[in-house]
């Protein structure tokens, strides 16, 4: 009995100490605040998978009883899993949000795909290049994004408020100094920043904070009967007609997608997590971080920091 | 991750126990200081990794092929050591945030650099930490960068410090170099004003005393690091102190609901509570607290809030909504600790912007009072402080400030610097003294922008033209100009044919006087830092 009232009451205000989860609440909500009010046009990030619902949460906390003041902007490969756009689009519309879509029409019209020119060309093109597009052309000058310095260890080292040039890209030996909660807004003609209001936040905490709060993700991430490709000890996920398998290699396995990305480069997990308790009780017991079943970061060392140098996020 | 072992020893995993358990943790935030190559990283990656905080994936990624046992072929800096420039070089350059939790608490780490050249990288991480853990190289013992950062971590009032006394493996696990060094550390706590200091003897590459104690220095009876930062009270943050809500934003979805919202960054507000809203100083009481989770009862820092007041005053981003019986100063003149950032070295009367919480005002430094030789801890005559100065300066602002003194809150008592040519952060600030407060200089506050229709635009210009203020009129709806006028230092005429639409828009501001030239006037000279219409 008393164990059960926990998960459904929300989390608790008046308690002598915060609980952590309150503090990085609101932690993130001053973060939204401020860059709200300092700057001429923001846009958030959204990537439709979990971190992006815990942001989109807490940007509508930040802002409740108003509506969230910035659009939404989805850098959408072309590549991303049905069930994605699917829950994108009725998300978006159900809280009446102002969602921005791009791709690069150019690159996918001559046939980018990875199997093509490589997970990191391909990267290269439908997700920086279309993502610096995209902000140039509605001139935005501050972009949230939900990256988490538990990530990654080029991740670890990236303030809250992340400083790019007209270029768009991030110079980690020239990064401001970022002191108490003072965020440093003034940025020249052509120069943005880039914020990470969970940057504080693990992977535990976001799980976390989803099954208290309730909120919605990408049914993806449950659990369930899927029709995979099996390679060795990867489940690659059939979605597009460029990824074919061997004989034998399709197969039905219970499986689910640990973090959310494009279909041909992230590996489903074999599970049997179909829900929020059971991801969590899984996620303690992993022993690989939740990027290890991505394919891009390992193509060389250092590739984040290469990429973010770059301008991905 | 931590629970791993456990967890998989028990027979069936409890979520909701655990979940439960995860929730009553609390959180310390704690930082690493001290010379180059005293082992900062080494001792996080041991601490991460002998707590098994750490993925399998990572630490592969770090570990030598080849040789010796499993953690003597792992190279821990590199946990941590995430830039490419650092694996390189082999020193930190920047901060490194990595977290980890035990049973009893989470814990955010800031790895900083012990490289003279990033000191500001190092008050980076230490400016929120509860605690700093700096390290002494037991063949070494204190040198300079150990000396700055105890000073630097006593400036910022972090409330403990551990003196890691590390690589006790290179000195025999010697009794006498700890206690010398010991004892070392804690006269310079004293000169430096540091309170809480423990001392520590550890190994951090061989993980003697960092998670576990260990039977080679049989002689050390106290905790092991991990011990000590599981135990260490986490200093209350403020819940008692006078209450202070810095508006970051106003929230009006429509006419009938006006919210100021902000992070609560001291004392406990309920609604019917007396509040003094600043610098306006009219007074009302709480109405509501409102969140998306429901009204609340009451609410203490640091939560982030909304609250609506019983009165209609005027209030808007920069203000400060506070206990009317406990207000801060109105300063626009104070002494302040500073730590220089920047090559560029601080200039008397050069154009600053200082921001502090939600509000950034013009500002100059008038006089360096002193700076600090680090070596000795003593002040120095100065006009200037270099980069990685510290020293105590005397600062006036064009607009006030609503400060209460560091000592009494690290959120409303601190400020940082930036160049307004270059925009780069150049100085962090603590404020010490409130040398004049704002009331006596009433008359200087210097108004900012007005939104007005054709005919009442060119009155107003005329009249401050007469009344010898830089006035320029401009129809260019855009906050980016407005700003960039008022930074000028002349009042920003915005003419528009259809003022209530524009109000009605994004601009969050409402009609103040009863549309007169005189009453916009009087509106001018009585409140700084607002838009009016
Ligand atoms: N023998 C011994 N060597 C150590 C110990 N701790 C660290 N080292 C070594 O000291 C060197 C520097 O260690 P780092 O952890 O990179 O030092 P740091 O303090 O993080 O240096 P910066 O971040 O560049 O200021 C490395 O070669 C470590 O292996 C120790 O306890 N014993
Ligand atoms: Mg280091």
């Amino acid at each position: 009995m008393a164990s059960s009232a926990v998960v459904d009451v929300p989390i608790s205000t008046d308690r002598q100490r915060l609980s952590h989860l309150k503090q990085l609440e609101a932690e993130s909500i001053h973060i939204f605040r401020e860059v709200a009010s300092e700057f001429e046009k923001p846009v958030m990030l959204y990537s439709i998978g979990k971190d992006s619902s815990v942001m989109l949460r807490l940007a509508q906390k930040a802002f409740y009883p108003a509506p969230i003041p910035f659009p939404l902007l989805h850098v959408d490969t072309g590549y991303k899993f049905r069930e994605m756009l699917e829950f994108r689009d009725n998300y978006t519309r159900e809280l009446g949000l102002d969602l921005l879509v791009w791709r690069n029409e150019a690159a996918l019209a001559e046939g980018a795909n990875p199997v093509k020119l490589g997970t990191q060309r391909c990267c290269g093109l439908l997700k920086t290049q279309a993502l610096l597009d995209a902000l140039r052309h509605y001139g935005f000058d501050a972009a949230f994004g939900g990256a988490r310095r538990d990530e990654e260890k080029s991740r670890a080292k990236e303030r809250i408020y992340s400083f790019r040039d007209k270029a768009g890209q991030w110079d980690p030996k020239a990064q401001r100094p970022e002191l108490w909660n003072l965020y440093n807004s003034r940025v020249g003609p052509g120069e943005s920043i880039r914020v990470f209001p969970l940057s504080n936040w693990t992977e535990l905490d976001i799980w976390h904070y989803i099954h208290l709060e309730r909120i919605p993700i990408v049914p993806l991430y449950f659990a369930k009967e899927r029709r995979m490709l099996v390679r060795g000890d990867s489940l690659i996920p059939i979605e597009q007609s460029f990824v074919q398998g061997l004989p034998g290699e399709e197969q039905m396995v219970k499986c689910r997608l640990r973090s959310l990305g494009c279909s041909p480069c992230t590996g489903a997990i074999r599970s049997d997590a179909d829900t929020l308790p059971k991801i969590i009780a899984e996620l303690v017991s992993f022993r690989s971080s939740e990027r290890a079943n991505r394919i891009i970061d390992h193509d060389q060392d250092g590739s984040m920091e290469i990429k973010k140098r770059e301008g991905y996020f | 991750m931590p629970l791993t072992q456990t967890l998989e020893e028990q027979a069936t995993f409890e979520i909701e126990e655990f979940l439960a358990a995860e929730q009553a943790k609390d959180l310390l935030r704690f930082s690493t200081a001290g010379s180059v190559d005293d082992g900062k990283s080494t001792l996080i990656g041991r601490l991460l990794y002998d707590s098994r905080n750490v993925y399998e994936d990572h630490v592969r990624a770090v570990t030598r092929s080849g040789g010796g046992s499993a953690a003597s072929s792992i190279d821990f800096a590199l946990l941590t050591d995430g830039l490419r420039a650092e694996r390189e070089q082999g020193i930190t350059i920047d901060v490194a945030y990595r977290f980890f939790s035990t049973a009893r608490r989470k814990f955010i780490i800031a790895d900083t650099p012990g490289h003279e050249q990033y000191t500001r990288n190092m008050a980076t991480g230490a400016s929120t930490a509860d605690l700093a853990i700096i390290l002494v190289d037991a063949r070494k013992g204190l040198l300079t960068q150990s000396r700055r950062h105890a000073y630097i971590a006593a400036l910022l009032g972090i409330p403990h410090v551990v003196a890691a006394i590390n690589k006790m493996d290179l000195v025999d696990y010697s009794e006498e170099v700890f206690t010398r060094l010991s004892s070392d550390f804690h006269e310079l706590a004293e000169r430096v004003g540091l309170k809480s200091v423990e001392a520590i003897p550890i190994s951090a590459l061989e993980g003697d005393n960092v998670v576990h104690r260990n039977e080679r220095m049989p002689w050390y009876v106290g905790p092991s690091l991990l011990e000590y930062l599981e135990n260490v009270e986490v200093i209350c943050r403020n819940d008692d102190a006078p209450f202070r809500l810095p508006v970051q934003r106003v929230i009006r979805p429509h006419q009938n609901f006006r919210g100021f919202a902000g992070q609560i960054a001291a004392g406990t507000v309920r609604p019917g509570d007396r509040i003094v809203a600043l610098p306006s100083g009219r007074t009302s009481r709480v109405e509501r607290i409102v969140t998306f989770d429901g009204e609340l009862e009451s609410a203490s820092a640091p939560l982030s809030v909304t609250v609506t007041l019983e009165d209609k005053l005027d209030i808007s981003r920069g203000d400060l909504i506070a206990s009317a019986d406990e207000p801060p100063a109105v300063a626009n003149h104070f002494a302040a600790s500073v730590v220089w950032l920047h090559e560029q070295p601080l200039t008397l009367g050069r154009r600053y912007l200082l921001k502090h919480a939600s509000h950034i005002v013009p500002a100059r430094v008038q006089a360096v009072r002193h700076r600090v030789d680090i070596e000795t801890i003593e002040p120095r005559d100065a006009h200037s402080l270099e980069l990685n100065g510290i020293g105590e300066i005397e600062v006036e602002t064009d607009l006030p400030i609503l400060a209460d003194l560091y000592g009494e809150n690290r959120t409303t008592g601190s400020f940082i610097l930036i160049d307004a040519a270059t925009n780069a952060t150049v100085g962090a600030g603590m404020v010490r003294e409130v040398l004049t407060t704002a009331i006596e200089h009433k008359a200087e506050r210097r108004p900012r922008v007005v939104l007005a229709g054709r005919e009442l635009a060119a009155e107003l210009e005329e009249r401050l033209l007469e009344l010898g203020h830089p006035v320029v009129r401009t129809r260019v709806l855009e906050r980016s100009v407005w700003r960039a006028l008022d930074e000028a230092g002349v009042v920003a005429l915005v003419e528009s044919d259809d003022v209530a639409q524009v109000l009605s828009s994004e601009f969050e501001t409402e009609p103040v006087g009863d549309g007169s030239v005189d009453s916009v006037l009087d509106a001018l000279r009585l409140s700084g830092g607002k838009e009016w219409v």
